[in-house]
């Protein structure tokens, strides 16, 4: 019994749906615009066309810069599934004096501003002596991705049982063994949905990319240098395109962690 | 078992520890060493003389802080009116809407947010999705909100709604729906039912939701370029060209720092009062 009349319920779903429609509403926007014919973009789009996407798809700078997202994207992801998986461990699993610390300690760059972050890393790099580069990006995405993978990682080790554990070391396994054989395949629908979260939230970030990049542009970066000179109709083009492949990985991602709980 | 246990949480903690050691403080530590040299130099190897804070006060800097900290500020106080019911309905009325609802957002948190503001920029454009249509259908026509600050803090709105609307439902996920209905028996009307039983109960949620808002929008930087077409100078505009264009590293390190200082003292408090244990689900 939740108490709620049947008219303030319909007007809550009311409400949910409108909020949606808005939420999506720009990307309508840019979706139209991806398709529309004329170079000078007024709304309603009368006469559509797929050449702005085909020219995209097969420009040589777009692959360029395609390829350097990706190569940060996938690095990312991996290191920040690995510095994830052991984080949340010491978060989440093991009891040590310094826990409750560490807890708070890993927050602090997710509440960050990234801007800010972006910069002191740009000073910081050029302080030692680092050329900025596709790599100086990528650790700049982890300090603030491998928080949040440790945080999804840590939310599915809370619910496992150490009993579990205890008993494959009663039985013999070593530390390792134990590691390999139960730990990492409880936690595993957790690392999927951190390494996914990881990628994605690297493949879209744009604060962080803009000032640790140097010359190597990610997607975001490139985007938004033709956004701010005036429209072309290459960025809705690129933007659906990219959104398109995220939705793509978000539902594999969904089948893929369902297909994992259901096994353990 | 427990020594293990023990040097077993040092040893897992070790490696995400040393990447946020040397890429998250040292930056910082940097930032401050800069923030107190004397104007446009670029080592650290100088006598201290805190000139940047007197740039700050003197070209009057701290009105971008201001500014940047009352966008924010509106940002939070308009999303938490906004997204209480619908964290509402999650929480409590929706089912399985609510899973709808949840991956439809968290979706829109992959797609970059400058794709999204340039989107806006497409809908509320003379000319755009919105008003195009509306004078091809109806004749009407009206000028576009763009360009000025409200823009902005719809923009703000729109991108950190996310981070409003999911601890604000899992705040709301733990008012039991028995102190309610014991309320509403001892005839409390529906306000006094928000403001005294379900805000006080969901308070960890609520809490986290505005920090994170403020925290971020205080921050934000694309919001006004892109939907603000700098009409209004926010503080990471002057920290971002402080640094860039006018290479005054000491100038932007101390206005970095102002806002790293104000946020982090906000943060603090609330930050050190609560139980993660609790609120990420520890198995009792």
């Amino acid at each position: 019994m939740t108490a709620v009349s049947r008219p303030t319920r319909a007007a809550l779903y009311l409400y949910g749906a409108l909020i949606l429609v808005v939420l999506y509403l720009p990307l309508v926007a840019v979706g139209f615009a991806s398709v529309s014919k004329a170079r000078y973009l007024s709304f309603p789009v009368k006469r559509y066309t797929g050449g702005w996407m085909a020219e995209a798809v097969t420009s040589p700078t777009v692959h360029q810069i395609v390829l350097t997202s990706l190569k940060i994207a996938v690095t990312v992801t991996v290191i920040s599934v690995i510095l994830g998986f052991f984080g949340a461990l010491a978060f989440a699993r093991f009891q040590w004096r310094f826990r409750g610390l560490f807890q708070k300690a890993i927050l602090l760059p997710i509440f960050f501003p990234q801007t800010v972050l972006g910069l002191a890393l740009l000073i910081w790099f050029s302080a030692i002596g680092v050329t900025p580069s596709w790599k100086t990006a990528v650790v700049a995405h982890l300090v603030w991705i491998s928080p949040i993978t440790t945080l999804i990682i840590a939310i599915r080790a809370y619910g496992f049982d150490p009993a579990l554990e205890e008993a494959a070391r009663d039985m013999g396994a070593s530390t390792l063994t134990v590691m390999r054989e139960v730990t990492l395949p409880l936690l595993m629908p957790g690392i999927v949905s951190a390494g996914l979260f990881a990628f994605l939230l690297s493949w879209g970030n744009f604060p962080l990319s803009l000032f640790t990049s140097g010359v190597d542009a990610t997607l975001p970066k490139w985007l938004y240098s033709r956004m701010v000179s005036g429209f072309t109709p290459q960025i809705p083009a690129l933007g659906v395109m990219s959104v398109a492949g995220s939705t793509v990985l978000v539902l594999a991602g969904l089948i893929l962690v369902r297909w994992l709980r259901r096994r353990t | 078992m427990e020594r293990l246990e023990r040097r077993m949480g040092l040893l897992a903690a070790l490696p995400i520890g040393l990447l946020l050691m040397v890429s998250f403080i040292m930056p910082m530590v940097v930032i401050a060493g800069f923030a107190i040299m004397p104007q446009k130099v670029f080592e650290l190897a100088h006598m201290p003389d805190f000139s940047s804070f007197a740039v700050i006060w003197e070209q009057g800097y701290y009105k971008s802080l201001l500014r940047s900290l009352g966008l924010a500020f509106l940002t939070t106080a308009i999303l938490f009116v906004v997204c209480w019911p619908l964290a509402y309905g999650m929480a409590k009325v929706f089912g399985r809407f609510t899973l709808v609802i949840t991956v439809l957002v968290v979706l829109l948190l992959f797609v970059s947010e400058n794709i999204r503001l340039f989107g806006w920029n497409l809908t509320l454009m003379k000319g755009g999705l919105i008003e195009g249509h509306l004078r091809a259908w109806t004749g009407l026509s009206f000028e576009t909100p763009l360009y000025t600050w409200p823009a902005i803090v719809f923009g703000m709105c729109y991108v950190y709604f996310p981070f409003m609307l999911f601890p604000l439902a899992q705040g709301i996920a733990l008012v039991p729906d028995d102190a309610r209905l014991a309320a509403m028996d001892m005839g409390a009307g529906p306000w006094r039912i928000l403001f005294e039983i379900e805000m006080p109960l969901a308070a960890p949620g609520i809490v986290v939701g505005c920090l994170l808002t403020f925290v971020l929008s205080a921050g934000a930087v694309a919001e006004a370029k892109l939907l603000g077409g700098r009409s209004v100078v926010v503080l990471t505009d002057d920290v971002e060209s402080a640094f860039t264009y006018a290479q005054n590293w000491p100038l932007g390190s101390a206005l970095s720092l102002m806002l790293i200082v104000i946020v982090a003292l906000i943060a603090l408090v609330p930050i050190s009062r609560i139980d993660l244990d609790a609120i990420m689900g520890r198995r009792k």
